[in-house]
């Protein structure tokens, strides 16, 4: 039998300031199954990001255990947290973080470099996935030609390029009018549906969140509520958030 | 990977171009600096080796006073030692005694106002042996030169080196020309044939005069300034230099045991002297270029320190895409190896074209200076180059695959 894609079980972060341990997330249950379209919702603070960081191997939790397609990867070390980064996972992020000055087929590839392929087999995954997000007439712009919701394309088909198992998309819209966030939704939501993708959103608009399927509510470190997305726990968000 | 690595350097050189000049300016200075002192000194020994190739590797010099072995001798000094004579060098062209010299001249040196019809100009003059010519292998193009009878009569002759001649007379004729030096009149008798420039001296500028009538009437004087021998086979240079100074310290009453008023050098003596005080200057040039190469180095490894800090992002953003620790540090390394052997080839090339120049300029003010850069410089400046890169690139290398992705990625 095939378990959940994801499986947080007593999942604790500590930040430790000399001797003073700060409790960002308190022992924190939960699956994901493949195929899952999860927004992780949560006001600044709340300890999202950090969950985020740890679900997408960019950190360790400081205990608990986090199986991932049924491994335990809380033991790995930073060079196996990389390739994990590198094989399973696609990042998507508020700012873009595209390299500057260097064309959108670069950008894309870029995931491909730390991949033992072929040139060519790194060039024909760039292709497909910029397609994938509709910019294949902007292959050979230089980043910084590009409008912002280009941009997050751009930064979404980095993502999909090495095929992954998951895409966390951190506030994709943040810094995006609400026509091209709305586009940005689409695409995800395009590629959860049509293509069966994993993404986890972490987010704390309203009009974001509500393209998933399902919201994981955080605050203070602590689950609030996980469930389908329903206009209840939409509406009961956006005036928390407005708090 | 090492491709991508690569042109990832060569974007960031031509992105910054300024920047990556500024950068590269101090390796470009140290390896031009290095290739050319190493030239320039190669040159000058060049020109040592082609004086005494010019005179001709079979040759004695008898100096007077003397030295510790290797240094140079007393007359550098500026002091005149009075204790070598004509009647040492007379001595030595006794052909049952010294089968093995071919010739010996003995030598002074003066200088005066030289005048003739057309004009008056302050001239050096050489006083010489009559077998000066056998000596020094060079041809009288015109007339002849004085002979023993003229330097046992204080005969007041003249031989021209060939510039001298042009310059006194232009194209008319020299020979049965007058010409007065100082307060004596001169008849020319000879003209030498053009020897050109050998190392620091250009023969053809020299005016020739019997070497008693330029002690005796210019000069007033009885000593030489020097003597030459010429020895009729290489092989026998070692013997003719013991039994020369056991003839001359006889003739000075030397007992054995105390130190000679004179000294009989060969000329691979003065070689390996010479080449010994060019290679230490070249070292020691050299140690001063390498400054500039050691300030170019952390100058790198500065630039590359603020590069790391300007790209946080992107290391973060590599790191999130599966960059390893390594990958990024390797990364770095290959750019600053890249811009340092960048800027040591472009150093290479300046230093050659320097080192050209300089000889193009020596050559032309008359020395047989050689143009020599040596594949050994090139290598090795293209060697050090990378190695610099190598260490200098290794602190912010480091520095940037530390980096943890998520406060990389969080910088603004």
């Amino acid at each position: 039998m095939k378990g959940p894609l994801i499986e947080a079980k007593n999942i604790t972060k500590s930040f430790f300031n000399g001797e003073i341990e700060t409790k960002i997330l308190h022992e924190l249950n939960f699956q994901i199954e493949a195929g899952e379209f999860v927004a992780i919702m949560g006001p600044s603070g709340s300890g999202k990001s950090t969950l985020m960081h740890i679900l997408g191997f960019l950190d360790t939790p400081t205990g608990g255990e986090f199986y991932f397609n049924g491994q335990n990867t809380t033991e790995l070390d930073d060079n196996e947290l990389a390739a994990m980064r590198g094989t399973t996972i696609g990042f998507v992020f508020q700012s873009f973080n595209l390299l500057p000055r260097t064309t959108v087929l670069e950008n894309v590839m870029l995931p491909l470099l730390y991949q033992k392929m072929s040139q060519s087999q790194r060039t024909k995954q760039a292709k497909e996935a910029i397609e994938a997000v509709g910019l294949s007439h902007r292959i050979t712009n230089l980043s910084n030609q590009l409008s912002g919701g280009e941009k997050q394309r751009v930064a979404i088909a980095r993502a999909l390029v090495n095929n992954p198992s998951v895409i966390f998309a951190d506030e994709p819209t943040g810094n995006l009018d609400s026509k091209s966030g709305l586009q940005i939704m689409q695409i995800l939501q395009d590629l959860n549906l049509m293509q069966g993708h994993t993404i986890i959103l972490v987010t704390h608009e309203r009009y974001t969140a509500e393209h998933a399927a399902r919201i994981i509510n955080i605050r203070d470190g602590n689950i609030e509520s996980d469930g389908p997305v329903n206009e209840r726990i939409l509406a009961k968000n956006e005036v928390e958030l407005k708090k | 990977m090492l491709k991508q690595n690569l042109t990832n350097s060569i974007k960031m050189l031509v992105q910054n171009k300024i920047r990556a000049f500024l950068t590269m300016l101090g390796i470009i200075i140290g390896i031009a600096g290095v290739i050319m002192i190493v030239a320039v000194g190669a040159g000058a020994q060049s020109v040592i080796l082609n004086e005494i190739e010019g005179v001709g590797s079979n040759l004695l010099a008898i100096l007077p006073g003397n030295t510790e072995d290797e240094g140079p001798p007393a007359s550098v000094f500026g002091i005149t030692i009075t204790t070598l004579t004509n009647e040492d060098v007379y001595s030595l062209l006794d052909t049952e005694e010294f089968p093995y010299i071919e010739a010996a001249a003995a030598f002074v040196q003066g200088s005066d106002i030289v005048t003739t019809n057309q004009t008056s100009r302050q001239e050096s003059f050489i006083g010489a042996g009559y077998q000066t010519p056998i000596v020094e292998s060079f041809e009288i193009e015109q007339g002849h030169f004085f002979t023993e009878e003229d330097e046992k009569s204080l005969a007041k002759v003249a031989v021209l080196g060939f510039d001298v001649k042009e310059e006194l007379f232009g194209d008319d004729e020299a020979i049965g020309q007058k010409i007065k030096i100082g307060k004596h009149n001169f008849k020319v008798i000879g003209v030498a044939e053009k020897r050109g420039s050998s190392g620091f001296s250009n023969d053809d500028k020299n005016i020739y005069v019997p070497i008693k009538t330029a002690q005796k009437l210019l000069l007033g004087i009885n000593h030489v300034s020097f003597a030459r021998v010429k020895i009729s086979e290489e092989k026998y240079l070692d013997e003719a230099e013991e039994e020369i100074a056991y003839k001359i310290r006889e003739r000075h009453d030397i007992p054995l045991g105390t130190l000679d008023d004179f000294e009989v050098r060969n000329q691979k003596d003065a070689l390996e002297t010479l080449t010994t005080v060019t290679d230490a200057i070249t070292m020691f040039l050299t140690a001063i270029a390498s400054i500039a190469l050691l300030v170019g180095g952390i100058g790198i490894m500065n630039i590359m320190l603020v590069a790391v800090q300007e790209r946080i992002r992107e290391i973060g953003l590599r790191k999130a895409v599966g960059a390893k620790k390594s990958d990024i540090i390797i990364q770095f390394l290959v750019e600053t190896v890249f811009i340092t052997l960048f800027a040591g080839i472009i150093g290479i090339i300046l230093g050659i074209i320097i080192s050209y120049l300089i000889a193009i300029i020596v050559q032309s003010l008359g020395y047989a200076w050689d143009f020599k850069v040596t594949i050994f410089s090139v290598i090795l400046s293209a060697g050090v180059s990378g190695i610099i890169g190598l260490l200098s690139g290794i602190i912010p290398a480091i520095k940037a695959g530390k980096l943890n992705p998520i406060e990389a990625l969080q910088y603004e």
